[in-house]
This record gives C-alpha cells, structure tokens and sequence, in this order.
C-alpha cells in the first residue's frame, strides 16, 4: 500500500518537469542518444568535416526546437487542424507537380520565394492526422463507407508523390495512412483482400514504374549482374558492413567508405559506415536505440486517452520504423534500393524536421492528457 | 460505449504489428550477422580487393662510371602520362587543358584515344619532368595517370655516345656497354601493397613486399679526361681535312684497358629525335679496313724472329719496285740499299715484299694470327668485327707480298691498337678490356721480348728527320709508331683518289704505357698521308694523355749549364 503510494509520488515528482514543458523525459533521452551517435558516425563519414558536423547541428538543434514548439500545442488543436491541413498539402503536391522545381531528376520542391519547401514532407504528418480525424468521428470498428473514403483519403497523396517520382516518401505516407486504418480496427478480411490486391497489383505497378525504379528492382534481385554499374552502391555498401565484423574496423578507420568506395556514404547509406567503423556491436546498439524510441512511442499510444491520438501515436510510432526497415533494409540488401535516410543519422535536413515535429506531436499527446481523478 | 473492447482490439492489433517488427527487426539483426560474422571474410576479401593493390616499384639502372669514378650515364626518376581512354570519356571537355599541358597535338590525342577506345591503358607521354608531373597531376583529370619510371642519362653526350651506347624508352640497353652489360645494369623491380580509393590514387603504403633492387654500377676503362681530348682532336682533324669519319683508340698497355675509343661522326644520346642510326655505329670496333703500312712492323718481326734478318741487314730496294707474279709493287721513290730500319723508316713496300717474300709462306701468317688479327679481341663489345685474315692453305707469291705491306686482309682499329700493344709490351698480348679491372689478367708471350724491342727501336726512327711521320712526335717522350696511308679498295680494285691516314704508335718507346691508332678516313683536301693527317692528332691527344697519366718523360735533354742556386742573385 504504502509502495504505490511512494510510487505515485515519484511519478508526480519526476513528472513536474516533463508535465510543465509538454516533454517526454524518455522519449527525449533515446532521441538525444540516437543523434549523438548519429553525429558521431556523420563525423567519419562526411570525411571528418566539421562544417558538415556543425551544419548537421544546427539542423538537429533546429528540429528539437521544432519538436519542443509541437510539444506545447495540445492534440485538440491538432484534431481541428487536422482537415485544413491535408487540404492544403494536397493543394500544395498538385501546385508541385504542377510549377514544382526539379532537382536531380524529380520535382519534388516549391519555390516560395523565401523558403524551399517539400509538400511531400508536410503530407508525412498531415496523412495521419486527416485519416485519424476522420476515423476517430464515429466509433470503431470504421464502417466500410468510412474505410473506403479513408483509402481515397490515403490513394490521393500517395499518387501524386509517387508522380514526383518519390517511391520512398510515398511508400512511408501509404504506410502511415495504414497502420491508422490497421489500428481502427481494419476488419482482417478487408486486410487479406488488401494483401491479395497488393499482389495481384506487383505486376501492373512494374509497368508503371518508371526505368530507374525497375532497374533498381532488377539490381536488387541480382546485384552482382552489373556490379560496376546499377548494382555497384549494393554491392559496396555490403562489403563495407561485411568487412566491419564483429567489433568495426574502429571509429574514423573505415577504408571502404573513406577511401571514396562507398557512395552516398554520409546521406543515405550511413548505415554502412556505422557497420564498417563499429561492427556488429556498433548495428545492434542502434538498433535497440531505436526500437527504445519505439516502444516508448508504442507505450504513449496506448496510454492515449481517446481514438484520435491513440490512432496518431500508433501511426507516428510505426511509421518511425517503416523509415528504419526501409533504409536499413536498403543499405544490407535486403530491400530494393528506395532513397529514404537513416532517421536522425542520415546527413540532410528537411525529413530530420518532420520526424522530430512527429515526436513533438507524440510529446503533446502524452503530456496533455487529462488527469484522472483518483 | 464500449471502450473496453475497441481499446483490446488496438492492444492486439498493436501487439501483432509489434510482432511483424520485431520480426522484421530479427531480420535485420541475422542480416547484420549474415554479413558481418558468417561472411565477414570474404566481404573483406572483397574490401580489400577493391583498395588494396599491389604495384610495382622501378628499379633504376646501375650508373656507369669512368675509371676514375666519374658518371658517364645516370638514371633520373621521370614520370610518365597515361590514360584509360575508357575513362577519359567523361571529361573530354578538360582534354585541351591536357594537350596544352603536355605541349602535344588535340588531334593527336583524339585520334590515339579514338584507334585505342577499347583499351585501359595507353601513353600519352613518356619522360616528362618532375615539374610538368605536378601540373599534370594538378588538372584531376579523371582517367588520366601518371607512372614513375626512370630516363637515361648521359653527361659526357656524343664524346661517350659510341663505347656507351644507350637504352631505349622502356631502360633496356640498345648499343655499346648499355647492350653488352645490360643484365649486370638492370634493376630489379620491386613491390609494395598500397591502399588505394575510390580514384585509384594511392593513399598510403601498407607494407613493401620486396623493394626494389637498383642495378649494380659498373665501371668501365674508359678515362673521361682523355677521352674528351680524343674526341675534340679527332673532330677537329676531321673538319680539317674533310673527312668521311674517323676512329681513335687508345689502350693501356699494362692492363690491356681502353682508355678512350671515339669516332666520327658521333650522335647525342640524350636526344631521342634527332639520332642517326648511321652514327650510332662504334666504328673502332665495327669497321674493317686494310691496314697497309702499318702492318709492316709485323712483317719485321716475323722475319727478325724468323732469324733472317737483324736490324741492319742490308736489303736492296732499288730500283723501287718489284714484280711478284703479273703484279708490281712499287715504293714511293728509289730508295736504293738500305738495312732494315731504313725499311721502316721509309716505309718500303719492296723492301718488306723481299723480307716476306725470303721467309717460308706461314711465317708471316702465323705472326700477323698470333698478335690478335681474324679474330675479335674478345672485349665482348657488340657487334665487334673480326676482321678478315686468310690462311691460304697454299701460300702464292703475290697473296705473301701484299699481306707484307698490309693488303688482303682487314682489321678494326682496336685490332690493331691490340696488336700494338704486343710490341709496345716486349711481346706480350693482353686480352682488351672495355671494364676497369681490379686485377689484371696474365699476358700471353706471341712475341720474343728482344724482337720486340727492337721492332720499338726501328719504328722510332718512323718520328725521325728521317721517317715518315715527324708530326706525330711528342715533346719529352720517345715515340715508336708507324704510319699508313691506304688506297681504299673499290669494286674491282682500288680507288686513286680515296685514302685513308692511318697511325698507330706507343709512348713512352723506353716502356711503354700507352698504344694508340688513329684512323681518318677518306680526307678530301689535298693532304691525305698519315704522317701528316694522323700522325698530329696522334701527337696532341698523346701529349695530353702522357701528362695526365703522370707518365715520366723519357726523352729530358740533358741540361745545357748547371743550374744556380736559388736566391743567388
């Protein structure tokens, strides 16, 4: 008795900080750790840089502060801004496709003149948002009306990115859209026929894809098919994690990647420096930093206190790791190659800023719940 | 509401998708083991495939040095540009900053990549200096590469050109002593394992397999100082008298050494553009010619050992010529009953003709065999000839006659320095040598030592009042030699207008030291004897040699008066 009475007390004390900042303590902690390693292994990989190590600094420093700015705004607000919001990002992904600026290769950008700005990313939020909001208006399980609005909800987007062409944003945003779907109570039926559509539907996406995307596909089931060409990232990203071992080649002494082997070795693929520098040890100490962020995030979910947030969590929280599978998967050859970063270790800007708005969103979730009377 | 139920079915489906990442993450993990515990070896076998390498290290050629130590050919490290046409396609808009660079032709480029696309290696230039190298290497032009090697070089130029010889792009020896002892020069290349990156410069070396082995040095007989002076007074000689081409040699006679050999014309070795391969020829020791009168101090001493003829035993000359078969041999005037040192003296052919001629047929033949002529010397220097000396299996009159005075048969001129040397060494032959030697092979005894030095003793009256070749004395030292002044042969006989200025002699005649022939050939301006065109030359560069051999003079007229005590007056 007296025991959860001290625990009670514990909890409210080491609350107060938490509870009066809208942050999460242990959300804030795992985060810190994964971008202190990320820098670390930025460091090595940008060929010991410091302007790139300062750059990414100012960037991390940045999105905290987005993240701490989203931690104070309470989830009712987010509930009514839901609808605004998605219509202004698809208003925003018809405007790019439409006047958007290319860079290499894709149109992705619109140019407002002061700022540079990438609606896909604003959809990696706004998706989720729209599809709870609009879910959690009824009671769950969602009708099948409801549902099939909810995937047009979720098709509209993910088209119009994936026309950028933009295969990883729009994967992430269609998975993101999902896992509220799943969470709502997807009736399992509807999941297998989902599947078998998805299946069914390989071959006729293979047709629209465009060149580079069936050639990654082809690379990815047989890289060694043209090894100095297509298959030639793969193939050294494998050597260089291989050549880690157990215990890494040490920090700064990665020869594939420093010794220029290793392409696009401090954005998307530095994962393979990590492998190559801290060996195995170095792969599963991010790992578990990972799936820490994620399971505190699972947690926030369920301790969320009505459909719309407990929906929101859940899909911030999985999609989280759709991004690591995807990038990790990529980098050791388990998936095709699909450009998406390496969360809070990848060098780059404008997706760490989303993400870490996302984590804010989970912030403002956990910490503005309403006090159960005891 | 049934918040109850709606909130287990979230914790299931939570739990499920919590079950597909752990999976999925498990994934991830056995993928990380897969490659980095269960094939981590061959992935850095791969790794290391791809910047490890192993590359060749040049190992430059021995020098050659003087017998005096000094450098006459030295091998400088250069780089050499290549390019992997391949590669080079990606930047062929940086290609003109690269031709100018290296000071070579656009289209010359253009053309070489386009006739070698298929290639991964091709030379655009060799033997740039270290300088150009840096800019070169400044452009970072992709597929472009450069390659150290070494380049030959040779100080003493076209005065050395021809005992030298030279190496060709690659280091590998063409002509002379680069040819004969080119295995001993050689380097042997060594390894070393380097890291390379991606740009395939090498960053840094892991570890020397086997450095390289620089060829061993060798050091010739040759004596820079003398050669220099043979050389310069042999091109002048041969401006002087208009002069086809021109050969010294000159021999120690104690050590059976070269110590200078030069020819004219000669060629630049250092200049791979404008070389003549006509020159390239060492023709003191490639080209024959017939020996004429200066063979006579052979058919001397033939008849002397033959125990004939003493020194001054009278032979009747007169009346200045002789007829042997259907053919005369004529001296040059009637020079009437003279001994035998008169023969010499005047250099008469009737008189050798009736020595030759008094002896039994193989007397001469074995002499001329024994001192060196029909074969080579033995000095193992390329392409040397062996002249030509026929030991007819039945000797005629005319065939003896002319050998007497030096027909009918050829030599080189180190042939005949070495047969020199044989009298200049009281009979002894020596094998010649191009290299210094540390010890000095035995001679051979071909010749009685008295007879020889009474052949000296003869052929010093040749620089007498007297004799044929005053021009050839040297103020301070007796000298013993002989001259020759030979018709070329033409086909069908022998020219009236073509000569050569033979002259061949040793010095100091008390004991000598050094043997020289000098052979000018062809001298187109009115002068063409070679008492007077080669006995000069013989005499300047001699004097220079004697002197910087530190020779003592043998020949100090005894002082007028006493001399006064210094500080006297």
């Amino acid at each position: 008795m007296s025991r959860l009475i001290d625990k009670r007390r514990e909890d409210a004390s080491q609350r107060g900080w938490q509870q009066l900042l809208h942050l999460d303590g242990t959300l804030l902690f795992g985060l810190i750790l994964v971008s202190a390693f990320g820098l670390a292994v930025l460091y090595s990989a940008s060929g010991q840089s410091s302007e790139a190590l300062l750059r990414q600094g100012i960037r991390l420093g940045l999105a905290f502060g987005a993240m701490v700015a989203l931690a104070q705004i309470p989830p009712a607000w987010l509930y009514r801004w839901a609808p605004w919001l998605y219509g202004a990002g698809i208003l925003l992904l018809v405007a790019v496709l439409l006047v958007g600026d290319v860079g290499k290769g894709a149109q992705r950008w619109l140019d407002l003149g002061f700022i540079r700005f990438q609606p896909s990313e604003m959809m990696k939020l706004a998706l989720p948002l729209m599809v709870a909001w609009y879910l959690s208006e009824t009671r769950l399980p969602p009708s099948a009306s409801r549902l099939l609005v909810s995937a047009v909800l979720i098709i509209l987007p993910v088209v119009l990115i994936a026309r950028q062409p933009d295969l990883g944003t729009s994967l992430l945003i269609g998975s993101a859209g999902f896992f509220v779907l799943f969470l709502a109570g997807l009736q399992w039926r509807l999941l297998a026929l989902l599947g078998g559509l998805v299946a069914a539907g390989l071959p006729v996406l293979w047709h629209f894809m465009r060149d580079y995307q069936r050639q990654r596909v082809i690379t990815f089931l047989n890289p060694e098919q043209d090894p100095l060409g297509a298959g030639y990232h793969i193939i050294q990203s494998k050597i260089a994690i291989g050549s880690g071992g157990l215990f890494g080649k040490g920090w700064l002494n990665g020869t594939q990647a420093h010794l220029e082997f290793l392409p696009e070795r401090s954005t998307d693929f530095i994962f393979a420096v990590l492998g190559e520098e801290f060996g195995l040890i170095g792969i599963l100490v991010l790992l578990l930093l990972y799936a820490f962020i994620i399971v505190r995030g699972i947690y926030i979910a369920t301790q969320a206190q009505d459909t719309f947030t407990r929906l929101l969590a859940g899909s911030l929280s999985l999609t989280f790791v759709v991004y690591i599978i995807v990038n990790t998967g990529m980098v050791t050859g388990l998936l095709p190659v699909v450009g998406l970063p390496l969360p809070l270790v990848s060098y780059g800007g404008t997706s760490m800023v989303t993400l870490m708005i996302g984590f804010g969103m989970l912030m403002s979730i956990h910490t503005h719940r309403k006090l159960l009377a005891n | 509401m049934s918040r109850a139920s709606t909130s287990g079915e979230f914790h299931g489906r939570r739990r499920l998708l919590l079950v597909v990442m752990a999976c999925a993450f498990a994934a991830l993990v056995w993928r990380a083991v897969d490659l980095q515990v269960l094939d981590r070896d061959f992935l850095q076998g791969q790794g290391d495939a791809r910047h490890l390498r192993v590359v060749e290290m040049p190992a430059h050629r021995g020098m050659i040095l003087d017998r005096q130590g000094e450098p006459l050919a030295i091998s400088t490290p250069v780089q050499s540009v290549w390019v992997n046409p391949q590669e080079i396609i990606t930047a062929r808009e940086q290609l003109p900053r690269l031709a100018s660079t290296l000071n070579l032709d656009m289209d010359d480029i253009q053309r070489t990549l386009a006739s070698r696309a298929g290639r991964e290696f091709v030379y655009l230039r060799r033997h740039i200096s270290p300088d150009l190298a840096t800019q070169v290497r400044a452009l970072e032009i992709p597929g472009v590469f450069l390659q150290q090697e070494y380049r030959r070089y040779y100080p003493a130029g076209e005065v050395m050109a021809h005992v030298l010889g030279f190496t060709n792009i690659d280091d590998a020896g063409q002509e002379g002593l680069e040819l004969a002892y080119g295995e001993w020069l050689r380097g042997t290349p060594g390894a070393k394992r380097v890291i390379k990156d991606g740009r395939r410069n090498i960053v840094e070396t892991v570890e020397s397999i086997r450095p390289p082995q620089p060829g061993r040095e060798l050091r010739i007989s040759i004596d820079r100082r003398i050669q220099f002076l043979a050389y310069r007074e042999l091109k002048a000689a041969v401006q002087q008298h208009g002069a086809r081409s021109a050969s010294a040699v000159i021999l120690d006679v104690q050590r059976g050494e070269v110590l200078a050999m030069v020819n004219q014309p000669s060629y630049n070795p250092n200049n791979r553009d404008h070389r003549r391969s006509d020159h390239f020829r060492n023709r003191a020791v490639t080209d024959v010619f017939e020996p004429g009168s200066t063979i006579k101090p052979f058919t001397v001493a033939a008849a002397l050992e033959a125990g004939r003829y003493q020194p001054h035993t009278l032979i009747d000359t007169s009346p200045g010529y002789l007829t042997v078969g259907r053919n005369t041999v004529k001296d040059v005037r009637n020079f009437g009953p003279m001994d035998v040192t008169g023969v010499m003296r005047k250099s008469s052919n009737v008189g050798v003709v009736k020595m030759a001629l008094s002896m039994p047929p193989k007397t001469l033949w074995d002499m001329l065999s024994r001192v060196g002529f029909g074969a080579t010397t033995g000095s193992g220097f390329p392409g040397e000839s062996a002249g030509l000396l026929v030991n007819h299996p039945r000797w005629r009159d005319i065939e003896l006659a002319t050998l007497a005075f030096g027909y009918g048969m050829s030599v080189t001129p180190l042939q005949l320095a070495e047969a020199y040397s044989v009298i200049a060494n009281d009979g002894l032959l020596r094998p010649v040598s191009f290299l210094y030697q540390d010890k000095v092979p035995e001679g051979e005894r071909v010749m009685s030592a008295r007879v020889a030095r009474e052949v000296r003793t003869m052929m010093e009256e040749v620089l007498g009042p007297e004799g044929t070749a005053p021009l050839a004395r040297v103020a301070g030292y007796r000298v013993a030699g002989k001259t020759g002044t030979v018709k070329k042969s033409i086909a069908g006989g022998y020219a009236d207008d073509r000569y050569q200025a033979l002259f061949a002699g040793m010095a100091p005649a008390s004991q000598p030291r050094l043997v020289m022939v000098v052979v000018i050939d062809e001298p187109s301006r009115q002068e063409y004897y070679g008492g007077v065109v080669a006995a000069p030359v013989f005499s300047r560069v001699m004097t220079g040699a004697l002197r910087l051999m530190n020779i003592p003079p043998d020949d100090i007229p005894p002082p007028l008066q006493a001399s006064r005590p210094r500080g006297a007056s």
